[in-house]
């Protein structure tokens, strides 16, 4: 397999709240009555069931308790091993299920409290997401706003699927905030479940949900770029995370197509979305959805027509590879150093 | 795509265009309201008149999106005798099927009696569609062969309307839309596949219709162009349903064909449904081969709106991946992104494969000598 190279940067790994419970010191005296009077459960989201064999590795699988809850273990795992400079933590905890906006940012403002003092300054090579309540824009921008002081925290976290189109005009703020403190927005896998998992309505199967998770980004990918979002915030970086990568140049393909047919629909959309996308969208490697042969492997890059869209990942504790192969094999040294750490340093101005 | 925003054009080569092709999704059209009624019976269109047919969507009239053109077709389609694009076989024959030398012409019906919400109204709808495309088109000119369309939502008595019109050698496949209530891999709809597959008719799946959901995962978005490229993430939600319910493994005979839906992504998400499988197969344990072997085995697709890479070494990649054999060329006419025969496919194909491409394909699977 391709040689990893030292100082990396991993874009997209997972530490697990251990449970609600584990949010209590970090919620008002109001929330932890509401947790424990009302009997809260765990908020897991069934997009990664704890015993799923994609949601750990077997070898990164605990003896008890959720995969990615113990920094020792993803220190252990991957942090030492991989010799990485940085590793971006992007937790997936359930907080986006919620309907209720006060509940919701709540949740999210704790969980951001509870990353900070029990990551963040427990290994200083780990950076942070902000994860936001979407269920309010008010809410989720002051949420930006309060995380972005502190410059540990490099992007903004939302999923790919929750209650409207990610390009919609309502959700601009968020994006002016997230341009304005130089952070990326990262999209992550996973709903917040306010809508049928598929365009075509609820699946039976956890695999099915999972498989469908490329077809989220492509719509997210479309709403964004043709409701205007890069004309209005050009600076603005968008990161697909745990997006697979081998759908992006045909998907591309067909909206440059058809945005040449309609582009009197969405005039604003002055670019070609081939151009937006090199410019403003970058895609974290992991899970690698192609063939293990090197020259498919080597066709799929040059179907992308640029070196600048990939950064590397593990996903960490998701099973997505094995051993240290987390690169696929064919890739050149000098695009293992890009994506490992010229693509990650250009896409997240607050990594230094 | 439209032809005055394509770029790179190819020289159209003269043998090309008069080689026979196979046109594998052409849409006809009433010429009137109502064009139907001869085939329904009192009750369905008085209840028509009253109560209108009550689809999977707020809009009495017309698509929620508006289209980019009238009726979303070519505006020098119209036939001189009055009526929408596609309403005149007369027309369509002179416009396409003549100049270009169509020797297979697949008809399927839209706006039909898919994706209504009363099913007793969406069956009667549909037969009556069946015998229109008899009496209008495949009996005044046989290089046009129909499609069974049938009651989706209700899987009984679309089989039942594919069992009546078996053997009927006007039928060459059922037509089904992407769009439905539930994923096409869903119990609801196996009876159809079981009667098609008995029928020995190839189900086509054509992009559009709707079954009420949001055409996005995360809700409905703003624009046309949004439907229009969503219509391939439709196709490929519906596509992994069919194979994770099992739906090829229980029908092994069963061909389908992905229609107008794009096939560039097939391989991404064939790769992609084999990486899961392999993970979490004893989920699905009735998926016994990896996803990939049964697209490989039991997939066709219409090439239109054809895929369209900067470099024709990209396009010929992904045909390679998913085969020369499987990939059927259609014009969609009269609909706007009408695709020309003579300047879908770019030089650098060997005659065998430009033959299977347009025409020979088309005849395998249809059964057309």
């Amino acid at each position: 397999m391709t040689s990893l190279i030292a100082g990396g940067i991993d874009c997209d790994v997972h530490p697990a709240v251990p449970h609600l419970t584990s949010l209590l010191p970090y919620l008002n005296d109001y929330w932890r009555d509401q947790v424990t009077t009302r009997g809260m459960v765990d908020l897991i989201s069934q997009s990664y069931p704890q015993n799923s064999p994609i949601t750990a590795r077997p070898d990164w699988r605990p003896e008890t308790g959720k995969p990615g809850e113990s920094l020792e273990a993803m220190q252990r795992h991957v942090l030492d091993p991989f010799q990485l400079k940085h590793a971006i933590c992007n937790p997936l905890y359930g907080v986006q299920m919620v309907f209720s906006e006060d509940m919701q940012a709540a949740f999210c403002r704790a969980l951001n409290d509870w990353l900070a003092k029990e990551w963040l300054d427990r290994d200083t090579r780990l950076r942070g997401s902000i994860v936001i309540p979407m269920q309010s824009v008010e809410k989720a921008v002051a949420e930006i706003e309060r995380c972005a002081q502190d410059k540990r925290f490099v992007q903004v976290l939302m999923l790919v699927m929750g209650d409207t189109p990610l390009g919609k005009r309502a959700l601009w703020p968020i994006y002016e905030a997230a341009e304005r403190l130089e952070l990326p927005v990262g999209i992550h896998a996973g709903s917040a479940y306010h809508n049928p998992p598929t365009a075509v309505g609820w699946g039976s199967y956890h695999i099915e949900d999972y498989v469908g998770q490329a077809q989220a980004f492509q719509t997210q990918l479309t709403s964004l770029i043709v409701e205007g979002v890069f004309a209005k915030y050009p600076r603005l970086k968008m990161v697909m995370l745990e997006s697979g990568v081998s759908w992006i140049a045909p998907y591309l393909w067909r909206l440059h197509k058809f945005w040449r047919g309609v582009r009197m629909e969405t005039p604003w959309v002055d670019r070609a979305p081939l151009e937006i996308v090199r410019s403003n969208i970058r895609f974290s490697l992991q899970p690698f959805d192609a063939p293990p042969e090197p020259e498919t492997l080597i066709r799929l890059f040059q179907h992308m027509q640029s070196d600048e869209l990939v950064l590397f990942s593990t996903d960490y504790p998701h099973w997505q590879f094995d051993g240290q192969d987390a690169l696929p094999e064919g890739l050149s040294p000098d695009l293992v150093r890009k994506i490992m750490i010229d693509n990650p340093h250009a896409t997240y101005p607050r990594l230094t | 795509m439209n032809i005055q925003f394509r770029e790179n054009q190819e020289a159209a080569s003269p043998l090309t265009v008069k080689t026979a092709i196979a046109d594998c999704d052409i849409h006809p059209a009433r010429a009137t309201r109502t064009e139907l009624y001869p085939y329904l019976a009192k009750r369905w269109q008085h209840h028509l008149e009253v109560y209108g047919v009550h689809a999977y969507q707020g809009v009495m009239e017309g698509p929620p999106y508006p289209k980019a053109q009238p009726n979303a077709s070519r505006r020098d389609a119209y036939p001189p005798e009055g009526g929408p694009q596609g309403s005149s076989l007369s027309f369509m024959q002179k416009q396409l099927l003549d100049p270009n030398n169509v020797q297979l012409g697949v008809l399927n019906p839209l706006n039909t009696g898919q994706g209504i919400r009363n099913h007793e109204l969406s069956a009667a709808l549909c037969s009556a569609i069946n015998d229109w495309q008899i009496d209008k088109w495949t009996s005044k000119d046989k290089r046009l062969k129909a499609s069974i369309v049938v009651g989706n939502e209700d899987g009984l008595s679309a089989a039942a309307e594919i069992r009546e019109r078996a053997g009927d050698k006007n039928f060459v496949q059922v037509l089904l839309l992407s769009r439905n209530v539930e994923p096409l891999g869903q119990r609801r709809y196996w009876p159809i596949y079981q009667a098609a597959e008995e029928a020995g008719l190839p189900v086509g799946v054509h992009a559009f219709g709707f079954g009420g959901n949001p055409i996005t995962p995360s809700g409905w978005p703003s624009y046309y162009i949004e439907e229009m490229v969503g219509h391939s993430q439709c196709q490929q939600s519906a596509l992994a349903s069919l194979v994770l319910e099992g739906v090829f493994e229980r029908f092994p005979k069963l061909k389908m064909v992905m229609i107008e839906a794009g096939f560039g992504w097939a391989p991404s998400l064939a790769w992609r449904l084999d990486k899961a499988w392999q993970r979490l197969r004893s989920e699905v344990p009735h998926v016994k081969r990896p996803p990939s072997e049964y697209i490989r085995e039991q997939v066709w697709w219409t090439t239109q709106p054809m895929e369209d890479p900067e470099s024709r070494e990209d396009l010929f990649d992904v045909i390679k991946w998913i085969g020369w054999d499987r990939l059927l060329f259609a014009t969609d006419y009269p609909h706007w992104d009408y695709d020309e025969p003579s300047r879908v496919l770019p030089a650098g194909v060997s005659e065998a494969n430009r033959e299977a491409f347009y025409l020979g394909n088309a005849k395998k699977l249809y059964g057309i000598n």
